[in-house]
């Protein structure tokens, strides 16, 4: 923070999350929960709330949910119900959303994270299902006024609520980020912030600092990036500390994001509204999630990210680089430890993921699990790198026909010769004939220019189309010149 | 507690519901009575009983997640006031 006054107080941010959980149908309906169709096609009398329809809960939502809140570490609640929240907005067909209030599915858990080198846990307060609204479409002239369209009415959303523990923009998305691979790695949903299946609001206040009592708490909303969230914080933050210093009182208020002039500014309206009126939704019954189902959902969750990157490096020995790129996404990480177990060196598999690998699949647009070459062949490949069968250079042209075609390591070296050049004689004569093309770099390494020496080792590299054995290369190139 | 007329106006603002001062009265007293009625709940001794939140003795409904026809889009938009070009259109909305 830039501004002195801001040096004096301390932040206290908490994070509403919404997410979209992946399912097929909707979280009361058989419509379809998928994005892009054509407004107003994925609804029925249920999403749209006419007269006379019942909604019933969609069980894959449910068991998301639970997952979610397991992997959360939440205390899945004994008996839990579905409330209507009132209240009017065209994007909403029933005047009311179903939602949860007193009895959420899960409350209670924690969230590991970094920030600035530090581990710490969030708490989470709760976690609840409910239903999305519709979208709202701001046409310019035309016909006047707003579209909606009512496909994502009814899409489940998890809400994940923290404890006001944040204290700055840095933690708070360092938090989204973990709890966005946390989800993905349950994969109960997609977490994408620019297609709006991850939203987040902030409840931020500033108070002195070492002051125990919490300051006036402001809402922030309409953050649509991480970077958006970082920004908007910081200047929220900022903002408050400099009224503060100048006498002023902080007002209890909604206030947008505008990006664009980078400024939170009040919300207008709405504020009066905030009575909801919550009550038990008498056309769902209540939720007592089976002891079994819990068991299993629980034994199915999957190592935490965070603390698969301490076990990689751990036991692999990776960089805490290699071992946060691997561990972003559950896939990838399984990937490198299916090539681990088919038998490559950790750190040489590491480096294929990342750099071949990883960039070959953002060019193809495609994930992992579709790509052509399995961790068997990953394994090969190091092994004929570190038999010295393959060059570094060569190997990254063998992984590309991998990638391209799935073809086996071994077979492409052979069809394409790009089997590594160790055989001294033929090298002696490579050398040779490059020294004698460029006296000059010869006679200019004698005299003491090192960086003659890289000239000539890559003549020599491009004479045998990169498959020169280097050590090899560099131990005749120095007894002929020594 | 007793019913006035600020929370009837209250009750009527949250609803959207626009109040003529003859209605405000009628409301304030049938709202009153209505509530009178209820409070006999008061009398019953509760303590050691579980709150209620459904009627029914019912538990765990579910549906499995599966994907049903939609309604067909024109005869949505015949349900709205206002449509164009597949949208229901309502008031211009500010945010
Ligand atoms: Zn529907």
């Amino acid at each position: 923070m830039s501004d002195p006054s801001a040096a004096a107080y301390e932040a206290v941010i908490g994070l509403e999350v919404h997410v979209h959980l992946k399912t097929r149908s909707k979280v009361f309906c058989g419509c379809p929960a998928s994005f892009g169709a054509p407004p107003n096609t994925n609804v029925c009398p249920v999403c749209l709330g006419l007269p006379g329809s019942l909604p019933v809960l969609n069980e894959a939502a449910l068991r998301s949910a639970l997952l979610a809140g397991l992997m959360l570490g939440c205390r899945i609640a004994p008996f839990s119900k579905f409330d209507r929240k009132n209240y009017f907005y065209p994007d909403l067909p029933k005047n009311y959303q179903i939602s949860q209030y007193d009895l959420p599915l899960c409350a209670g858990g924690g969230l590991e994270i970094e920030a600035d080198g530090r581990r710490r846990r969030i708490g989470i307060t709760r976690v609840h299902l409910e239903e999305d609204a519709g979208r709202l479409v701001h046409t310019e002239g035309g016909a006047g006024g707003s579209g909606v369209d009512f496909n994502r009415t009814g899409v489940p959303l998890l809400e994940i609520v923290s404890e006001p523990e944040l204290r700055g923009p840095e933690e708070a998305v360092a938090y989204l980020k973990e709890l966005r691979r946390t989800l993905r790695y349950i994969g109960v949903s997609d977490c994408d912030m620019e297609k709006g299946s991850l939203r987040c609001d902030a409840n931020v206040s500033i108070r002195p600092r070492g002051a125990a009592a919490l300051g006036v708490k402001v809402e922030v909303k309409n953050m649509n990036s991480f970077r958006a969230v970082g920004k908007a914080l910081a200047h929220e933050i900022e903002r408050q500390a400099r009224a503060l210093a100048e006498g002023e009182r902080i007002a209890r208020e909604t206030r947008l994001w505008e990006a664009e002039a980078g400024v939170t500014r009040p919300m207008r309206g709405k504020e009066e509204a905030h009575d909801y009126r919550y009550f038990p939704d008498p056309d769902l019954v209540p939720v007592v999630p089976a002891a079994a189902l819990v068991e299993e959902l629980r034994a199915s969750l999957p190592e935490p990210p965070l603390r698969r990157r301490d076990r990689f490096a751990d036991r692999y020995g990776l960089p805490a680089y290699d071992a946060e790129v691997l561990t972003a996404e559950r896939e990838t990480a399984d990937y490198f430890e299916a090539c681990v177990a088919a038998g490559a060196e950790p750190k040489a598999a590491s480096n294929l993921i990342m750099g071949e690998m990883l960039r070959l699949l953002k060019e193809a647009g495609i994930p992992i699990r579709e790509a052509k070459v399995a961790p068997a062949g990953i394994a090969e490949l190091t092994r004929l790198v570190a038999a010295g069968e393959v060059s570094g250079t060569a190997a990254k042209e063998v992984f590309a026909e991998m990638f391209a075609a799935g073809r086996g390591a071994e077979e492409i070296v052979r069809a394409r010769g790009l089997a590594q050049l160790s055989d001294e004689g033929e090298l002696e004569r490579v050398v040779g004939e490059v020294l004698r093309a460029n006296p000059q770099s010869a006679a200019d390494y004698r005299a003491g220019k090192a960086k003659a020496l890289g000239f000539i080792v890559g003549r020599v590299m491009k004479a045998t189309k990169g498959r020169a054995n280097p050590g090899l290369v560099n131990k005749i190139l120095k007894k002929a010149l020594g | 507690m007793t019913i006035g007329r600020d929370e009837v106006e209250h009750v009527a603002r949250l609803a959207r519901l626009r109040l003529t001062d003859e209605e405000r009265e009628r409301f304030t007293a049938q709202l009153a009575a209505i509530l009178d009625y209820v409070r006999k709940l008061n009398e019953i001794d509760t303590a050691g009983v579980e709150p209620t939140a459904h009627v029914l003795p019912l538990r765990n409904v579910t549906r499995p997640d599966e994907v049903r026809p939609s309604l067909e889009r024109e005869g949505v938009l015949r349900l709205a006031p206002r449509a164009d070009d597949g949208f229901i259109m309502v008031p211009r909305v500010i945010e």
